[in-house]
């Protein structure tokens, strides 16, 4: 089974993220870039995929030079092999930018099945696995906390408001995962010496054949006229339990008219 | 007036209180039609739509609709698209409803915006980024801007709409069938309001202790009309079923009100409830993350604090 696992650097959480007042796009220069963290769970259940059914595991990333860290990253986790796709014009693309820019990659290199993480930490849109299932023409499995395939037949639990859904499809599909469908492993080092030989592919966006027009701060869909700072938080108060905590909260309660 | 399109969220039949949202957000912008997908509308359905001001609603109830995931809605907003023009559609930004904003926006070769905390004149959003520390204006430039609005970020107002009915037939197309839904689980519910909806919510983490302290979160929930929520880590344990969970991967809430209970304040906790407008903390760590975001933290034990938080509520009944 082709397993292909798309996965995106994003700016460390822990650390003070910006946007670049120059253009108004995400300064990926500001802060550390890391896998993102739900993209991690969605390598380990490729990699459970391919341990159960076989195949093969390809990363997919589209991002700027320095996500060669996250390629890296996905490799030594167990991944076979690397696709990169980077090209100064797809910096500012927007979701419809991006999702158009995977899947034309995706028909290149070609796939039974697409895994995603349900959403990246920087922007959260949570569209992209939804995006790939339309542009793909191929069933959407997304926001699985639970995957199986027999043959080619694939079904998910989906999470729900009320619970779950059993989702059923067949292959070649595209898949998202919530964080409780695994844990995912921690490199070993033996895999992160062996990830530095692996095979990672370098592509433009004339080896993937992606239209310019439609990709890029020019090409995207949606644009940010503007942004600011939001004011810190004021200080609150914080007072220490003598056994008068409770009534101390409601007082607080009451001050602001919710009780 | 331009057409507004406002994709109605339902469960059992019942008009949930974002779309009442969205049809206040809408009447500010033109005239709002709501779209119903899937079978249950009812009478009484027409009647809420109308009472917060539609002016047209479109009713597509074939069962097929439901039966597969998100893309047969896309379908269904996407011809309408065609057929009505309207200026915006309007989705929830729940996880489902972003889904379908990103089909749609495919099929109709338009801009996508999804978690906008607002939307004004010339269809501008606002969106709160990086877990409320960044303001955002932004718009689409191409198509049909279609917008995924937060719950919770405009106060619901009737005002009386036409609600001209108008019955829908789709024929979907073979790829929105790809994926079947075969089965429906439903975990307990609960007479509480929705998660993302409600005013107050009052979330548990590992400091709860096990299941059955989840009770003493739950009756002070009770007492304030509140939503529970829960922290990862107590709904790992199995302490509260997953569909409460707060968070980056569980639900976004933004509430009037958050009270934490025995919650560190994890980055991907605050990711789901930084916005709420008032914070309140019990934690018995005073050097926990979760006070940086407190309007009022209590440092102790929450096992004496939220019972006696309860009664002091019950008594100012
Ligand atoms: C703060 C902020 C807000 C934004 N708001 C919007 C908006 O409202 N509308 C809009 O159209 N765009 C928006 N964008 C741009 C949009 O986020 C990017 O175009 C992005 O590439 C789309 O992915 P996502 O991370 O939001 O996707 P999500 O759907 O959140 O990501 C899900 C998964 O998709 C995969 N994935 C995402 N990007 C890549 C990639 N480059 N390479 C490989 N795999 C990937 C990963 O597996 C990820 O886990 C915003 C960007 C920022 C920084
Ligand atoms: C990809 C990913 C996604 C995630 N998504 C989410 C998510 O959506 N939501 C989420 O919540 N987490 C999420 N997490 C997990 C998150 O990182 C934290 O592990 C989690 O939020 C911790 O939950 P907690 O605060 O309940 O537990 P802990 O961090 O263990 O904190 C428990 C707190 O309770 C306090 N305490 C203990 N006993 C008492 C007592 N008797 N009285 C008062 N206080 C007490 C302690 O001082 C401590 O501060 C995610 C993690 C990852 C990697």
């Amino acid at each position: 089974m082709n397993i292909v696992v798309c996965v995106k650097q994003v700016p460390d959480t822990a650390t003070e993220r910006k946007l670049n007042a120059k253009d108004n796009t995400l300064d990926r220069d500001a802060a550390d870039g890391v896998i993102n963290e739900l993209c991690e769970y969605a390598v380990e259940e490729a990699l459970k995929i391919k341990e159960a059914h076989g195949g093969e595991v390809t990363v997919l990333t589209m991002g700027p030079a320095k996500a060669t860290d996250t390629i890296r990253k996905a490799l030594a986790m167990g991944a076979d092999k690397a696709v990169h796709l980077v090209d100064d014009a797809l910096h500012g693309s927007d979701a419809l930018s991006t999702s158009y820019a995977l899947a034309q990659t995706l028909k290149k290199i070609g796939f039974d099945l697409v895994i995603l993480g349900s959403e990246s930490t920087d922007a959260r849109t949570g569209v992209l696995a939804a995006m790939l299932a339309e542009r793909l023409g191929a069933p959407q499995l997304t926001l699985a906390r639970k995957v199986e395939i027999d043959g080619s037949s694939i079904t998910i639990e989906r999470l729900t408001d009320y619970g779950f859904d059993r989702v059923q499809a067949s292959l070649p599909a595209v898949v998202s995962v919530v964080e409780k469908i695994n844990e995912p492993r921690y490199p070993s080092f033996k895999g992160i010496m062996a990830a530095k030989k692996k095979p990672v592919q370098t592509l433009g966006i004339a080896d993937a054949e992606i239209d310019a027009a439609q990709v890029g701060l020019s090409g995207a869909w949606s644009e940010v006229a503007d942004f600011a700072v939001a004011p810190p938080r004021a200080a609150g108060t914080i007072v220490k339990d003598e056994g008068d905590g409770g009534a101390k909260a409601a007082e607080f309660l009451a001050s602001k008219k919710f009780i | 007036m331009a057409e507004i399109l406002v994709l109605v969220e339902h469960v059992d039949g019942e008009v949930k209180k974002v779309t009442l949202e969205l049809l206040t957000l809408a009447r500010s912008l033109g005239s709002p039609s709501a779209v119903w997908a899937g079978p249950g509308y009812s009478e009484a359905a027409k009647a809420r739509l109308a009472e917060y001001g539609a002016d047209k609603i479109y009713v597509a109830g074939a069962q097929d609709i439901a039966d597969h995931v998100v893309a047969p809605k896309a379908e269904l907003l996407a011809r309408l698209v065609s057929s009505a023009s309207p200026a915006a559609v309007l989705v929830a930004a729940t996880a489902e409803g972003k889904e379908v904003a990103g089909r749609l926006a495919i099929k109709t070769d338009s801009g996508v915006l999804t978690d906008a905390v607002g939307l004004s004149d010339g269809l501008v959003a606002e969106q709160s980024i990086f877990g409320g520390g960044v303001n955002v204006k932004s718009k689409v430039v191409k198509g049909t801007p279609i917008v995924a609005v937060r719950p919770n970020s405009t106060a619901p107002e009737a005002s009386a709409g036409a609600a001209a009915e108008e019955q829908v037939e789709v024929e979907l197309s073979d790829a929105a069938k790809a994926a079947r839904v075969v089965e429906r689980v439903a975990q307990d519910k609960g007479a509480r309001p929705e998660l993302t909806e409600a005013a107050i919510v009052v979330s548990g983490g590992r400091g709860v202790g096990s299941a059955e302290n989840f009770a003493i979160i739950e009756k002070l929930a009770d007492a304030l009309g509140a939503a529970v929520g829960a922290s990862r880590a107590a709904t790992d344990a199995g302490w509260y079923p997953h569909q409460f969970q707060v968070g980056q991967t569980g639900k976004t809430v933004s509430p009037q009100l958050y009270i934490a209970a025995g919650i560190s304040g994890a980055i991907q906790h605050r990711a789901g409830m930084q916005t709420a407008k008032t914070i309140v903390a019990i934690n018995k760590d005073p050097e926990a993350p979760i006070f940086e975001l407190a309007d009022f933290g209590i440092v102790g034990d929450l096992h004496q604090i939220v019972p006696n938080l309860t009664e002091e509520v019950q008594k100012r009944k």
